[in-house]
């Protein structure tokens, strides 16, 4: 059998999976709480919150980095999650033959540094970046130069695993995940490589991502309890909630990938995007940026909506942003769309941002390897304005071959992926 | 394979706006520099440009910081000279690729939670208050790598789709890498890529300073610091219209030049790698160049070895250092010196031109072009 696709292209098997998110480290204990219903979301408390409008969020807590901040977390994670992806690949673990796309979140120097800086600086009155200038050049911070430039974390993630030629670290705000993947996928299509470590990596949740988002009213502020805060699609949502994760995919050319005699966990089939250039945080009215994204992904795999089982939403329980994901997804399903299972991970550990599209490819894959459901937990209080199957609370049993996985981000960005079991037609 | 042309350029920095007044500027006369608003850091500063002209909505404006102002701008100059800036359909299908790194901070108030934070009762509570205080909504926009991107589809029009790379001089280089090989397979026809940088932000002066890379003397060519080093950051923004040949031709667009190869990857540095990833790159593209658009930095040791191999790689060609007419504009460095060497090529002033980018910290890139 040729391992191409309807076009011709070579095929993109999944051969590894990594995941670490506040619910667990690992692909199982993380899916074996999300189909139990279990929230990952709880008070912060790495930092105080006092004077918060938010003092919830899926925080990974079990991992130590130090000095903390969010790049060097942001590493640790990519590492866990691409260890478990490279190991169950079987590729070789420190010499992976293929190129990183690493989506990372934008980093900057933290208060923690500043504040070292200001005090080394020995300015007792006020304090002004002259000051902070003049500390750095004694060359006591030289470390932190190399910690807080963007290349660093992919830098080090291709020491650690010996992937080839430049990587490329990359954003696409809250869909940065599934264009890591996307970027991979086209890489091994134009038959440049025939396999790519593409992961997605989050830990930046601080005192000042988190003000910024709660400036944009974009999160939830039902603090007081955290598990219920999350609830996607419902009518009493309120806002996303900032979760940590790291998520990792071994994509190999499926050729190769079976000539070595590696597993196929599943496949990537079809990816698609669109930008939109309405707004810098919201979508356009029709909704047709996301419409053509999902449309592109399954023309991309050569489905058609029919033949979708499942949609893994980007569901981010913002009032915005699950509006618009279902009336996108209904405009492309149709009247079918009422009885297609949709589901949001985000409902238990929250939106992991940078990682979210890799977080939540893996859990697709999950759904189709175990033919299980995870739901969209909280769902109390449904909102008429959505009549769609989101998966309510409890876990369903289904027979899933075809995924839709959705992201879209501030900045006009729509990224949507289709995983499949098997190539259609196969 | 397709070939992949560059269709338009749009360029601004301190040594003025567009590729002509940039093209005049490289052949001959000292850099704009500005030594004293950062002393003792000589910056190249942008040079003041009508926002209006490409940004006409104030409204876009004050969403936006100078690097995202910057970029925008520069990205509506490569629409104009493509002749794509009116075409709403075009652009709706027009990729787009951006290199970025971010910001940018409110100063001031940084300066006064520091302040602040030194007598505060409960610092971490003093910081929260402040933040919450003090901080703009709307800066998180313009600090988000992602959203010069944005900005440019929403100011532009272009929504075919946005991609950012990050990751200082080597996002520059595997923009244009991925654009390219993105045409060349045909998955896609027409891309606006580029990037932008700031350089009159304390903030980025700090970083690299932390790292002690930045130069504090008066200026010198990035050939001449050898003593100690160091580079001199400037601003600009630089976006160039790629698209395959055939795809021009149907439009009536004219090539400026070929981008025949790029070629990027990351040694582990340490004394000779910078001169031997040159060798490999100029090796695997085919170079054989009559100039050379060199992207050195000016900090020593890898600059001396970018010295000695092209020496060996272009033997008898010009060489001229992008930082010495722009200064160091990181994530914009590699497409400055695409957009000078396209501008040079079509000028008839070079046949075949390779371009270098090695970066201050790690990541080593070359691109070649040739005539249309």
């Amino acid at each position: 059998m040729a391992l191409r696709d309807t076009k011709g292209r070579p095929l993109v098997a999944v051969t590894g999976m990594g995941v670490v998110t506040s619910l667990g480290q690992g692909k199982d204990d993380t899916w074996a709480a999300l189909t139990a219903g279990q929230s990952g979301i709880h008070r912060i408390e790495r930092f105080p919150t006092e004077g918060l409008r938010t003092t919830i969020a899926g925080t990974i807590d079990s991992v130590d980095v130090e000095p903390f901040c969010a790049p060097m977390l942001s590493e640790r994670l990519a590492m866990l999650a691409a260890e478990e992806a490279v190991g169950q690949s079987g590729l070789a673990s420190s010499d992976f033959p293929g190129a990183l796309f690493i989506a990372v979140p934008p980093v900057e120097m933290e208060w923690p540094q500043r504040e070292a800086l200001a005090k080394a600086s020995g300015q007792e009155g006020d304090v002004t970046y002259k000051d902070l200038l003049k500390a750095a050049a004694s060359g006591e911070f030289k470390s932190w130069h190399d910690l807080f430039i963007f290349g660093t974390v992919a830098d080090r993630v291709a020491d650690r695993f010996g992937t080839r030629g430049s990587p490329i670290s990359l954003s696409t705000a809250c869909s940065s995940g599934a264009t890591a993947i996307q970027l991979g996928v086209e890489a091994i299509r134009r038959g440049e490589t025939d396999a790519a470590l593409c992961i997605g990596t989050d830990g930046s949740v601080n005192p000042e991502s988190l003000i910024r988002f709660s400036l944009l009213s974009a999160l939830s502020t039902q603090n007081e309890n955290p598990e219920g805060a999350s609830k996607p699609f419902s009518k009493n949502r309120d806002g996303f909630v900032m979760g940590e994760g790291g998520a990792a995919l071994v994509l190999e050319n499926a050729e190769s990938a079976r000539a070595r005699g590696a597993k196929i966990l599943g496949y990537v089939l079809g990816c698609g995007e669109k930008g939109d250039g309405f707004h810098r945080t919201r979508s356009s009215p029709d909704g047709m940026p996301a419409i053509t994204a999902i449309r592109e992904a399954l023309a991309d795999a050569g489905l058609a909506p029919d033949n979708i089982d499942y949609i893994n939403a980007h569901g981010t329980s913002t009032p915005e942003n699950d509006k618009m994901e279902a009336m996108s997804c209904t405009a492309v399903f149709g009247e079918r769309m009422a009885s297609v299972p949709i589901s949001s991970n985000k409902s238990m550990i929250g939106h992991t941002l940078t990682a979210a599209g890799a977080v939540e490819a893996v859990m697709s894959l999950m759904t189709i390897g175990t033919g299980r459901i995870a739901p969209t937990i909280n769902y109390q209080v449904p909102d008429p304005a959505i009549p769609l199957d989101v998966v309510p609370n409890v876990a369903r049993d289904a027979s899933v071959s075809y995924v839709l996985s959705n992201s879209f981000g501030f900045g006009g960005q729509n990224t949507c992926l289709v995983f499949g079991a098997e190539p259609k037609g196969a | 394979m397709r070939d992949v042309v560059i269709t338009g350029v749009g360029l601004v920095s301190s040594a003025g706006e567009g590729l002509e007044a940039h093209l005049t500027a490289l052949a001959g006369g000292a850099p704009n520099t500005d030594a004293t608003s950062f002393e003792p850091f000589p910056v190249h500063p942008a040079v003041t440009l009508e926002w209006d002209r490409q940004i006409p909505k104030k409204s876009d404006q004050r969403q936006m910081e100078p690097w995202q102002k910057l970029g925008c701008y520069a990205a509506g100059l490569a629409l104009d000279a493509a002749g794509a800036k009116e075409d709403a359909a075009l652009k709706s299908r027009m990729q787009l690729i951006v290199s970025a790194g971010g910001g940018e901070r409110d100063y001031a108030v940084d300066g006064q939670i520091l302040t602040g934070l030194r007598k505060a009762d409960n610092p971490g509570v003093f910081l929260n208050e402040r933040l919450m205080g003090d901080l703009r909504p709307t800066l998180f926009l313009a600090q988000l790598s992602n959203l010069l991107a944005g900005n440019i589809s929403i100011v532009h029009g272009v929504t075919g789709a946005s991609r950012t790379f990050m990751g200082e001089e080597s996002s520059g280089v595997d923009a244009i890498r991925i654009a390219r090989e993105r045409i060349a397979s045909g998955q896609d026809d027409i891309f606006l890529v580029g990037g932008s940088y700031n350089a009159e932000r304390p903030d980025v002066l700090l970083i690299y300073e932390m790292g002690g890379f930045l130069w504090k003397k008066p200026y010198a060519s990035v050939w001449e610091r050898s003593a100690e080093g160091g580079m001199i950051l400037g601003s600009g923004g630089c976006f160039l219209v790629l698209e395959s040949r055939e795809h021009a031709a149907a439009r009536g667009a004219k090539p400026l030049a070929v981008i025949a190869g790029v070629a990027s990857d990351r040694s582990r540095r340490k004394p000779g790698s910078v001169e031997g990833a040159l060798h490999g790159l100029s090796q695997q593209l085919g170079a054989k160049p009559d100039l050379v658009l060199s992207g050195a930095t000016g900090i020593k040791g890898i600059t001396d070895e970018e010295q000695a191999a092209l020496k060996d790689i272009a033997p008898g060609a010009a060489v001229h250092a992008t930082g010495d007419l722009v200064g160091h504009t990181m994530e914009a460095q590699a497409p400055i010196g695409v957009a000078l060497a396209a501008g040079l090529i079509a000028g008839g002033k070079a046949g075949e031109v390779l371009v270098t980018s090695i970066g201050h910290w790690r990541g080593e890139g070359a691109i070649r072009l040739t005539k249309a």
